[in-house]
């Protein structure tokens, strides 16, 4: 199939939602798809051949913070050329309603059109002003996937029509190897947490009552936000803030069981993916998702939710049991493949063939 | 003079309109196609789940019980008329769920020769039903509102063309399927 996809934000910026086009379009092309994807990026600018700039993106302030985006005659004029030289089959526009490059997509473009929607919104004024222009796009979308649940339910609430729902992928490969942060390492008593500190729903208060009764562990904590740490636990916790993709990585080498005390959301649990596919031993609250992602227990232990002396217990036999360990290890290892980018990508590409069914020929410029 | 910017004012408030209202025609138009599109892709994704499904019952892989409630199933959706298809593919896709679900039928299953190939055709063909059925509903209720509207009533915008229906089933795939 020949795919265009079209991201909003800048390409040389990391941000979730480019790395999740870049997986995706390398899957894609793994998986013997013609790709190519047009990205706010300037002439000069270093790209994979697969990548089309359309233009410089210009930091602009939107719904609260500043995004790097394109926009404007040229840019609308660089998107209309590609759309009409591209000859795809379908065109997949991820934040169609992001005022950069998807917007100027759908307007350019008619056929088989796909979108993704990644962030949840609330009903801001912004958007509301912007509507009826907003709705006419949407109608142009043939099929719509989120990548959560509030995703979806950000974009039901507001416009109506329903989504299916295709989570975001691991690529597993990238996780395997990876040195342990200097100074740490699995030492048989280091025990990790990941995520937004100050999110009660991610649980952190949870581990640290717990870690009261885990003597002798120590815990590494990665994530931005702003946490009390109780006097008595100050000398085994170890707070790194907000840390970069590559140190996140060398995070889940660097402990001996990953702790997601996450007491309820978490629709897929990335984290806990990732951790996975690091060769980590998990622990994680026995909430729908997790206990699905582990294999009820067959790829990493459970806790009773939301109950800390269950999380101590659990910890404590695990740091016990370094054969227990290593067997979780290698079972999750195992387990995440379902989460690697090449099985998410064909359920992808299972929403091209349904869109370009029957007799929908192929994405047109639309004059 | 008074008389001329009035047929002037005229002249520019009725092209406006037709231009209003053609705009309004297209973008109905533009909807149909699209729920016509949806509804085929919905019918193929369907048709597609029943072969399967029936490739799956004559494999003489599966023991003869689950063969038999696999045909039935599939030949009951295959042969409901338009009251009952609803209920049909629902009960299909429940018979899925209960083939499929059972303890180890997915490591038996593949183990049998081109029992995997059988296993993620079936997966493939489920997924797309709950998807091309998400991406037909969509499009049913945008048409619908398009319709509705006023200028689209008093016009007969819509021409002929019958008002949309949603087709609700039961889809849930099956718990032991690859994501979600």
């Amino acid at each position: 199939m020949r795919i265009g996809i079209v991201c909003p934000y800048s390409w040389d910026m990391p941000g979730g939602v480019k790395q999740h086009i870049d997986d995706l379009a390398q899957a894609l092309i793994a998986q013997d798809h013609e790709v190519s994807v047009i990205a706010p990026a300037a002439d000069d600018d270093e790209l994979p051949p697969y990548v089309t700039g359309a233009g410089r993106a210009i930091p602009v302030p939107y719904n609260g913070s500043v995004a790097r985006m394109s926009f404007g005659f040229i840019s609308a004029a660089r998107v209309r050329r590609w759309v009409r030289d591209g000859g795809f089959d379908v065109l997949h526009i991820h934040e169609p309603l992001i005022p950069s490059l998807g917007v100027l997509a759908c307007w350019a473009a008619k056929g088989p059109i796909v979108a993704t929607f990644h962030a949840s919104f609330s009903r801001s004024r912004a958007i509301a002003v912007a509507e009826p222009l907003l709705r006419s796009a949407l109608e142009k979308l043939h099929g719509r996937i989120a990548v959560s649940d509030a995703a979806r339910k950000s974009l039901v609430e507001q416009f109506g029509g329903d989504t299916v729902l295709i989570p975001n992928g691991v690529t597993v490969a990238r996780y395997t190897e990876a040195e342990p942060l200097d100074g740490w390492g699995p030492d048989g008593s280091t025990i990790g947490f990941l995520g937004r500190v100050d999110e009660e729903r991610k649980g952190l208060p949870i581990l640290l009552e717990a870690l009261k009764s885990i003597p002798d562990a120590k815990l590494l904590i990665a994530g931005p936000g702003e946490v009390k740490v109780p006097k008595e636990l100050r000398d085994r916790v170890t707070v790194l803030g907000m840390v970069s993709e590559a140190d996140k990585i060398r995070a889940y080498h660097s402990v001996d069981v990953f702790c997601a005390p996450n007491t309820r959301g978490e629709s897929f649990g990335i984290v806990l993916a990732e951790a996975m596919a690091s060769g980590a031993t998990v622990l994680a609250s026995d909430i729908p998702a997790f206990r699905r992602v582990l294999g009820e227990g067959q790829a990493g232990a459970l806790f009773r939710n939301g109950d800390p002396a269950s999380l101590a217990e659990e910890a404590r036999a695990l740091l016990e049991a370094p054969e227990r360990r290593a067997k979780l290890a290698a079972e999750a290892l195992v387990a995440v493949r379902k989460y690697d980018w090449s099985t998410v990508a064909r359920d992808v590409v299972r929403v091209y063939e349904t869109v370009t069914a029957g007799g929908a020929g192929r994405v047109e410029e639309d004059a | 003079m008074t008389s001329t910017v009035i047929i002037l004012v005229v002249g520019i408030v009725v092209v406006l309109t037709a231009v209003y209202v053609s705009w309004r025609a297209g973008r109905l138009d533009r909807l149909h196609i699209r729920l016509e599109l949806a509804g085929q892709a919905l019918e193929a994704a369907l048709l597609q789940r029943r072969s399967t499904v029936l490739l799956m019952a004559g494999s003489r892989i599966l023991d003869p019980a689950t063969s038999l409630m696999l045909a039935t199933a599939a030949q009951e959706a295959r042969i409901a008329g338009p009251e009952e298809r609803e209920r049909a593919e629902s009960d299909l896709s429940r018979t899925i769920r209960a083939v499929v679900d059972q303890d180890r039928f997915r490591e038996k299953l593949a183990e049998a020769p081109g029992g995997a190939d059988l296993l993620e055709e079936l997966d493939a063909a489920v997924t797309k039903v709950v998807y091309s059925r998400r991406f037909h509903n969509n499009a049913v209720g945008v048409t619908r509102t398009a319709q509705q509207r006023w200028l689209a009533k008093t016009l007969r915008l819509a021409g002929h063309t019958d008002f949309p229906q949603f087709f609700e089933i039961d889809d849930d795939p099956p718990k032991s399927m690859a994501t979600e």
